[in-house]
């Protein structure tokens, strides 16, 4: 519900009540409560003598909606320290490939502070034309100023869908812009095309681990949203464009958000993003425990990689969510995959598949990853790897010399 | 304060098989589980009542026998759970789903007492469908403030203090007020086991409350299938791809023929 009573203000003289056709508001303790039956007519804000009733109408309800008035796709930027997260141009090159298909315009949508002089840069990526929303605070990641600021231009512009990289991010300010506005949004999508007839967006995503692809579309509905995980779709060439620049300034100030910052603090461990790793050591179920997945570390060690882990690693708990390489964690493309102990179910393959070299190491010569695998070893991982940290170590100090 | 956590029961593995001859989905001879990080939703939920005192709520929607995970969740120390279940529910996305589990929720703040506070925890995401979308859409329907992938969690007062992970490398420490909606990472706690006096009050003393469409009062508009935005269009079996070479020998063998072809590679 969009109606609130402010309850310091209230003073229980009970006029509201005594308006409302609906039993929408009672009195409970001598303050007026919103019950369910309110249907947001307003009569009970106009009566209130201290204004103790607050209806934001910025929520519309969206009935039998005219989809034909939505045009256009929009990408909406995500980024921290004034660097614009690589998902985003990912984002514009699939946008751009939608757009010319619907014959519409590519958007990119920015709320931010200081990217004036950035917009140049970023109008090479394909986008038609660039919606800056400028506000100081919005140098962070406010989620309700995001939703509320996302909402109203959606309800001002219209868009017909909406790209989001599915970060914890866009993964937080998504579902929350959708339910608003009454729009289907898909998760984690890996394949995005159209039907053109209909201008439906047919959005594929892996569901049930993986083991199948479901393909969604939302066809009463606007603005069909969607979430991809970075590393799915590549960026187009950079080129030269003619851009739209839509700037409009905002003065959000901190008040205007129910959160505050506290602070950005660093996370423990210094890792490098697995996403941007160039060798990556992962280990699955075949490593067998927690103590065990220290040879994994090892073997990252002594070749200067990163670790990750199978999604039933990290449900194990041998290894933290956010190493996790598969459909639900992290899409990798490194140079070198290593893959212990990984039987390679398909929830596994779509986050490493478009890795340089894949090396498989498991027990079960019938393990799927080895369809995969560029070269596999089928073998004891706890008497494989060791052998291959000691070669390796060999060929480093071979050429030290 | 109440604390509501919402739950979900899920296959026990996340990786469910596909018949190749009917091409559905073999479910059967799968365990249900409560989802993984709903089960650190409630271990919180029991250590914020360990420290500040609450009543806390456990909520799932699913078919009737999704009451396995709410005598789970008796037993680990919830004090009410509620299944949300009724056929009209059937073929909700996450917003319909949301919708259904905000009306039982408003139902249940009825019983607020003044100036009584709530939170609502979710796990982060469910490893079946793994969208993370109900939590924030949960909040949204509550008209409160959400904070996801919560992995630090403390109340002071009428505040919430929380760590969210929203970098690899960076974490928001964010503040708020009560009321709020939280997800969890499983990074925040390590779940209890029930005790064993717990596992045998929750079958055999305590009480499962239903809920169904006509005692939410639901508007058939908005909850199960027709209350969808989206809807499955197709299923489909993803192809596998690659090239392989399986290496052969002793494990020096194979590992010295592995070195040799990473340095061809130009990967040693």
């Amino acid at each position: 519900m969009s109606i609130k009573v402010d309850r310091d203000l209230c003073t229980g003289c009970g006029s509201c009540v005594n308006i409302c056709l609906y039993s929408g508001i009672e009195m409970i303790d001598d303050i007026a409560q919103i019950t369910d039956d309110c249907n947001l007519c307003g009569a009970c804000v106009d009566v209130c003598p201290v204004e103790a009733i607050i209806l934001e109408r910025e929520k519309l309800k969206i009935e039998k909606m005219d989809i034909t008035q939505y045009r256009g796709v929009w990408v909406i930027a995500e980024h921290f320290k004034n660097k614009i997260h690589n998902v985003v141009f990912q984002l514009l090159g699939k946008g751009r490939e939608l757009a010319d298909i619907l014959e519409a315009n590519l958007s990119l949508v920015i709320l931010g502070a200081n990217f004036d002089n950035n917009l140049e840069e970023f109008s090479q990526y394909g986008a038609d034309e660039i919606i800056y929303i400028k506000s100081s605070i919005l140098k962070d990641y406010y989620s309700d100023l995001y939703v509320k600021t996302l909402t109203e231009l959606i309800i001002e512009h219209k868009p017909e869908i909406i790209l989001i990289g599915a970060t914890p991010t866009g993964r937080d300010f998504a579902p929350r812009v959708a339910k608003r506005v009454n729009a289907g949004l898909t998760a984690d999508c890996t394949g995005l095309t159209i039907d053109l007839e209909s201008r439906n967006l047919l959005q594929t995503r892996p569901t049930f681990g993986g083991n199948i692809m479901a393909t969604i579309k939302t066809p009463s509905s606007r603005p069909q949203m969607a979430t991809v995980r970075p590393g799915i779709f590549k960026p187009i060439k950079k080129s030269k464009r003619k851009v739209k620049i839509k700037k409009i300034d905002y003065d959000y100030n901190q008040k205007d958000s129910v959160s505050k910052i506290v602070k950005i603090i660093n996370r423990e461990k210094k890792k490098i993003n697995l996403e941007e790793a160039e060798i990556i050591i992962t280990g699955g179920r075949g490593v067998g425990s927690k103590e065990n997945f220290k040879l994994i570390e090892q073997l990252a060690d002594c070749l200067n990689a990163e670790v990750g882990g199978s999604r039933v690693a990290v449900e194990l708990n041998w290894i933290e969510q956010d190493r996790q390489v598969g459909q639900t964690g992290k899409t990798v493309s490194p140079k070198l995959y290593i893959a212990c102990g990984i039987s390679g179910a398909i929830q596994h393959i779509v986050g490493m598949q478009g890795s340089e070299i894949i090396v498989a190491i498991n027990k079960d010569s019938k393990a799927p990853i080895f369809k995969l695998a560029h070269y596999g070893i089928v073998g004891d991982l706890q008497k494989v790897i060791p052998e291959l940290i000691k070669k390796i170590k060999k060929i480093r100090t071979e050429r030290e010399i | 304060m109440k604390i509501f956590v919402c739950i979900k029961q899920v296959p026990g593995v996340s990786e469910v098989k596909i018949d190749p001859k009917t091409n559905t989905l073999v479910r059967e001879g799968i365990p249900s589980i409560i989802n993984p990080h709903d089960k650190n939703a409630i271990e919180l939920a029991l250590s914020i009542k360990e420290e500040h005192g609450a009543e806390i709520v456990a909520l799932s929607m699913g078919p009737p026998q999704a009451e396995e995970v709410l005598r789970e969740a008796l037993a680990m120390g919830v004090d009410r759970a509620f299944l949300l279940t009724d056929k009209a529910f059937a073929g909700a996305d996450t917003l319909a789903t949301s919708h259904t589990l905000s009306l039982a929720i408003k139902k249940i703040l009825k019983e607020l007492k003044k100036d009584e506070k709530y939170i609502v925890i979710c796990g982060s995401q469910a490893i079946d469908g793994d969208t993370g979308q109900v939590g924030p859409e949960l909040a949204e329907e509550l008209d409160i403030p959400q904070i996801t992938y919560v992995q630090k969690f403390q109340i002071k007062g009428d505040k919430v203090i929380v760590d969210r992970v929203f970098r690899t490398e960076e974490v928001v420490v964010i503040e708020t007020d009560l009321p709020v909606l939280i997800s969890v990472l499983s990074e925040i706690n390590t779940p209890r086991y029930p005790t064993m006096s717990g596992i045998v009050d929750a079958y055999q003393k305590r009480e499962i409350h239903y809920l169904d469409a006509e005692r939410l009062k639901a508007d058939k508009a908005k909850i199960g299938l027709d209350g969808s935005m989206t809807q499955v269009w197709k299923i489909s079996i993803p192809e596998r791809k690659g090239e392989h070479i399986i290496l052969t020998g002793t494990i020096e063998e194979m590992v010295q023929n592995l070195c040799e072809n990473l340095k061809e590679d130009k990967i040693l």
